[in-house]
């Protein structure tokens, strides 16, 4: 009886849990569609004028644009970076592997307004002035740790008697790399990439202390928009945000599995 | 087939031992590098930062955020809803993780990708679905008002109900995934097996079920604790300046007030905070024998 009856109400707090996490979302998404300026719930109306106006909307679009590019630049270096160091540290060709692989994954223990405090004076002491780059290398630390540690467990998967078959077969080793170890851990790595992408994409606590007047990321961005004049603009931007990322999702999904996607 | 292998067997030698003395050095180094410069040395003038003020060195910074009683109420502020957070999600996410780890296979995925989905939503989008949702015509108020709780719309938004609301609702999959990649490994005959040797429901959930999921709890619970105690965007929009935590002190001293001695003792503060909970959280991680042999 009671085994059963914990059972059930196991299965009734899952799907509250569900219910709980969707609820705020599907409310953006509704409120996104409203006529009404205020986002009142049952939603009046059914009209699209908020998407259009996100092409008004003071820098929504080049905040978007900014992001995307910090995100994957970021992501890119993070990506070359991290999979060398990484590779060397599995193949034990340096000494103190383990400490390397911490190190390099540890921004992700450290609370992302302290990072961001740390950068900020770090920059201002070398005269660094320039908002995009301090944000570039900023992410590019923020990255890392998802690259690192999606990378080292995708090569604790691999063979690398491969690496040495194809070497032995007359391949240089760089090209050995490229021809058969990229291909056999880029699903893990196109994961970790994602997770990095989406780490960076939405960071606030790192770029607030970063970006200047021109140089603003869409976090930044929207809830300076939420503040100042919160109308369903913002919805909207954050419906086509939520769409973009379960497209994106979707696509890994397809190439990796969600499933060894989130083991890993 | 012959003037292939003595080419490569030529051209492969002296290449091998070229790369095999410059290769690890020419890997590892660029990511090393560009980590102690651009995050190392950072973290390690923020640290030296708090030290000092305009007049040399002083530890007036930290007199005055672990001696002021304005401040301690702002570290106890934070610790605080990290505490509730962990606990709250914990409480919802430990029957939830179980439940999702006996569904049926393909339910699984699919529940799985459910919970997995509004982790990768922004912070930002999530928190501002939940201001709408807490608005005094927003859809909290009006089901307790067609369920018949109240009778007039409460105020909601700026209230602690709010904030613990909304940071549970946030950072609950982080609970709920550590704990469930545990369970699924879970054997369930395990359990059938102290059932059937007497042991009743709740022996077997405190002496089974309990110690084997251990691990993913305490992953879970360092988790939530570490990323809820440094949350500054949901809290700064569900109750604001009522609700003073140490990320809005840091937030303030650099971005508005310019104390910068103060906003770096703050953030040493909450460093060591952070540290703390990572290196607590990977001692009880271990299983309890071996940490039993270590001390």
């Amino acid at each position: 009886m009671i085994p059963r009856l914990s059972f059930a109400l196991c299965w009734v707090m899952l799907s509250l849990a569900l219910l709980f996490l969707f609820t705020p979302i599907v409310i953006v998404v509704a409120v996104s569609f409203t006529e009404s300026a205020v986002f009142s719930f049952p939603p009046q109306g059914f009209s699209l004028k908020w998407y259009y106006s996100i092409r008004n909307a003071d820098g929504l679009l080049a905040s978007a644009w900014l992001s995307a590019q910090v995100a994957f630049i970021s992501t890119l270096i993070s990506l070359v970076l991290g999979t060398l160091c990484a590779i060397a540290v599995v193949r034990r060709m340096v000494p103190g592997g383990d400490v390397i692989a911490t190190f390099m994954a540890s921004p992700l223990m450290i609370p992302g307004l302290v990072l961001g405090i740390a950068f900020l004076q770090a920059a201002r002491l070398v005269g660094l002035n320039d908002a995009y780059t301090t944000l570039l290398v900023a992410h590019v630390v923020l990255t890392m740790p998802f690259i690192m540690r999606t990378v080292l467990a995708s090569l604790s998967m691999f063979d690398f008697s491969m690496v040495d078959a194809a070497r032995m077969l007359g391949c240089s080793y760089p090209r050995a790399l490229w021809r058969v170890l990229v291909p056999n851990i880029l699903p893990g790595v196109m994961s970790g990439a994602l997770f990095a992408f989406i780490a960076s994409f939405d960071n606030y606590p790192i770029s607030i202390f970063l970006v200047d007047v021109h140089t603003k990321t869409l976090p930044i961005q929207l809830l300076n928009q939420l503040e100042m004049s919160p109308d369903p603009t913002v919805a909207a931007t954050s419906a086509l945000l939520i769409l973009a990322t379960v497209l994106a999702l979707i696509v890994c999904d397809r190439l990796v599995g969600l499933k060894r996607m989130t083991t890993i | 087939m012959t003037t292939i292998e003595m080419r490569t067997q030529a051209e492969a030698q002296p290449r091998r031992r070229f790369f095999q003395l410059d290769t690890p050095a020419i890997m590892v180094l660029p990511g090393i590098v560009f980590m102690v410069v651009a995050f190392a040395i950072p973290v390690l003038i923020l640290v030296a930062d708090s030290f000092r003020d305009a007049g040399g060195f002083s530890i007036g910074g930290y007199r005055k955020v672990l001696g002021d009683p304005y401040y301690i109420g702002i570290i106890w502020n934070s610790l605080q809803l990290g505490l509730i957070t962990t606990i709250g999600s914990l409480l919802i996410g430990y029957p939830a993780a179980f439940a999702l780890s006996r569904a049926p296979a393909r339910l699984q995925v699919l529940l799985f990708a459910l919970i997995f989905l509004p982790l990768t939503v922004s912070i930002i989008v999530k928190t501002f679905g939940l201001a709408i949702m807490m608005r005094r015509d927003g859809i909290l108020n009006w089901l307790l008002l067609n369920v018949g709780f109240i009778d007039r719309p409460m105020r909601l938004v700026f209230t602690e109900f709010a904030l613990y609301f909304g940071m549970i609702n946030v950072f609950l999959p982080l609970m709920i995934l550590p704990i469930y990649s545990v369970m699924r490994q879970l054997d369930p005959r395990l359990t059938d097996a102290a059932a059937s040797l007497g042991a009743g429901p709740v022996t077997t959930f405190r002496r089974v079920t309990l110690p084997l999921t251990m691990p993913g709890v305490v992953a879970g619970i360092s988790l939530v604790f570490s990323i809820s105690v440094a949350a500054y965007v949901t809290p700064g929009l569900l109750i604001g300046d009522r609700f003073m935590t140490m990320s809005q002190v840091m937030a303030k001293a650099y971005l508005n007030i310019r104390d910068f001695n103060l906003g770096a003792s703050m953030a040493v503060v909450m460093l060591v905070i952070a540290v703390t909970i990572v290196f607590t959280s990977t001692y009880f991680a271990e299983p309890a024998s071996r940490r039993g042999r270590k001390g």
